[in-house]
């Protein structure tokens, strides 16, 4: 659904939020969908489906690798297990139970880390997940899942369900703006154009998507026609839209809210690499961690709105 | 059918001699470990769980989960003797190709329960089992051998503590309390006594055992099944290597194979 009209940034829930209406509707429709949080449920928002039903939702305490493995042996019983925590902690306090307990069996566990990015803000770098697109990627036979905003989150949390494997799906804490009009279809691996154009490709994840649609119309005004694509699902990645990008328009940007070692951009560089090579630049989060703040104020700071990815493209532009 | 003791003596020392067959065999692997749970996993397949090889996805069947994944060649040896597994590959252990991988791997051998072999995970699996169950209104139970070295790991804790608080009933963990690991004695390792004080702590109902005695091993089953409201642990006291005289309590068998002097020494001793 290309843009024709200007985008208002419209904020709405949060993808967390998102989540966890998502999982209450699923939880209705399927006895088979369970629940297991590790003392965060009031914040990745699983409160809500604990509420309504209580029989399905195990309060794992604050104990991630437990909480991981219970879920994956509640997938090797046949239920359909979300496991929700920070993205933080479920990665990498439950990294290892990722990795042999459901990866390398393929169990059909879903991981959910919410408060991704630094988007958390005030929180701080030890609350604050830079990596985990990343390590999620690394889980072979894992589906990686990055939605933009709430209509994105709620039907991947669904198409999540309904994916008979493991799944990870990356959600913030912060309201953000709305993407999509409400009867948008996604698709598990398909990536959507949200701009048209030719000059260039903004291959973007997450918050980057809205700031990159923005960035596409500065853009726009000084004579550059740049598509924007939102890469919801990072794995596996949509190499045909990727190779279509760089043939067509002949440059790429990748903008993502992680370290740019380990994410979005090094995955769309693969494919680049090896379809049709073209010059790219990457806008993420650059070998550091960051601070305290507002999430607006850190956006910001560290180099992660619409300036930074309409900087980033009149860069690649200039290579061309 | 159920089996007399002696039947069930006899199996377990046809599951002795192919775990040293099968580990001199490979030229690598655990043997120590794997036959001080001989009789724990004899009586398990032979006596007490209600598993049917002919239908090993049967919904109702009982689990057991080797969270020492790395005795894999006692399961493997009892479940072929069961008849879920072919018994004619297992001197296939650890090679290319084999369903009888290092460790167990559901890949290779569906009627396994979980794929194992990083230590500290297999009773988590068995809570989520035993909380699925709950759910299903299913009545089977869910069986996990744990290590002594093996509970030294922190989410052991984490497991022991969710399923007392769960009131996770229809799971039994069972520690193999065979006193030594990779680098030597648990004691001067990092020791984990009192033991059966610390799972009582949890919350669990906790039985000591010999973990050779296979009326003792029953009737511990026995009360597991008719304790409500909490897990129950079994801690049985092993002899690593059980079985074969220079194994026992050496050290050395934790993870070393015999060679096949060694293996005709073990196979004189195990007539």
């Amino acid at each position: 659904m290309p843009a024709k009209t200007k985008f208002e940034v419209k904020l709405g829930a949060a993808t967390r939020e998102a989540f966890g209406r998502a999982l209450v509707e699923l939880g209705r429709e399927n006895k088979d969908i369970v629940v297991c949080d590790a003392d965060l449920a009031k914040s990745t928002m699983t409160t809500y489906f604990q509420k309504e039903f209580p029989e399905r939702f195990f309060s794992c305490g604050i104990a991630e690798a437990n909480m991981t493995a219970i879920g994956a042996g509640l997938a090797y019983a046949g239920k359909i297990p979300f496991i929700a925590s920070f993205s933080v902690f479920v990665m990498n306090k439950g990294f290892e139970q990722l990795r042999t307990c459901a990866a390398y069996p393929n169990v059909n566990l879903k991981v959910v880390g919410t408060h991704s990015g630094i988007s958390i803000g005030e929180d701080g770098p030890s609350q604050m997940s830079v990596e985990e697109i990343g390590l999620a990627c690394s889980l072979a036979g894992f589906v990686v899942l990055a939605p933009a905003d709430e209509i994105s989150t709620k039907a991947l949390v669904r198409a999540a369900a309904a994916h008979v494997g493991p799944v990870f799906i990356r959600t913030g804490r912060p309201k953000c703006p709305i993407v999509y009009d409400a009867g948008q279809k996604f698709e598990i691996g398909k990536a959507i154009e949200v701009v048209e154009g030719s000059d260039v490709t903004i291959i973007a994840g997450g918050l980057l998507v809205a700031q990159s649609i923005l960035a596409a119309e500065t853009l726009e005004a000084e004579g550059i026609s740049a598509r924007v694509i939102d890469m919801h699902t990072v794995k596996p990645i949509d190499r045909e839209a990727i190779h279509r990008a760089a043939a067509e328009t002949g440059a790429i940007v990748v903008a993502e809210e992680h370290l740019v070692d380990g994410g979005l951009g090094v995955r769309v560089a693969q494919v680049v690499a090896q379809t049709r090579p073209c010059p790219m630049e990457f806008v993420g989060i650059q070998d550091t961690y960051a601070e305290s703040g507002q999430p607006d104020e850190l956006l910001d700071k560290y180099g992660l709105v619409a300036r930074d990815v309409a900087a980033a493209v009149r860069k690649v532009v200039g290579r061309k | 059918m159920a089996k007399s003791l002696e039947e069930l003596q006899a199996i377990a020392k046809r599951v002795r001699r192919e775990i040293v067959v099968m580990i001199g065999a490979a030229k690598s692997g655990h043997p120590g470990g794997s036959l001080s749970a001989v009789e724990i996993l004899v009586d398990l397949y032979f006596d007490h769980m209600r598993i049917d090889p002919h239908n090993p996805k049967w919904p109702d069947r009982d689990r057991f989960i080797l969270s020492k994944g790395h005795a894999a060649p006692v399961l493997y040896a009892v479940m072929a003797e069961t008849g879920f597994t072919p018994i004619d590959q297992l001197n296939t252990l650890r090679q290319l190709g084999s369903i009888y991988q290092g460790h167990p791997d559901v890949r290779f051998i569906p009627s396994l329960e979980a794929s194992t072999g990083s230590l500290g995970q297999g009773l988590s699996l068995a809570i989520g089992m035993g909380l699925a169950a709950r759910l299903d209104g299913r009545a089977y139970r869910t069986y996990v051998m744990l290590g002594d070295g093996e509970i030294q790991e922190g989410q052991i804790w984490e497991a022991a503590m969710s399923a007392a608080f769960h009131k996770v009933d229809n799971i039994v963990a069972i520690v193999d309390y065979n006193g030594i690991q990779l680098d030597g004695f648990v004691k001067d390792i990092m020791e984990v006594a009192p033991l059966a004080e610390k799972w009582r702590a949890f919350g669990w109902h906790t039985l000591e055992i010999d973990g050779h005695d296979l009326p003792a091993i029953q009737k511990a089953f026995h009360e597991a099944e008719a304790t409500k409201g909490k897990p129950t642990c079994i801690v049985a006291h092993t002899i690593k290597g059980k079985g074969v005289s220079f194994m026992e309590n050496n050290p050395k068998f934790h993870g070393t194979a015999p060679t096949p002097d060694e293996v005709k020494l073990a196979l004189q001793e195990l007539q």
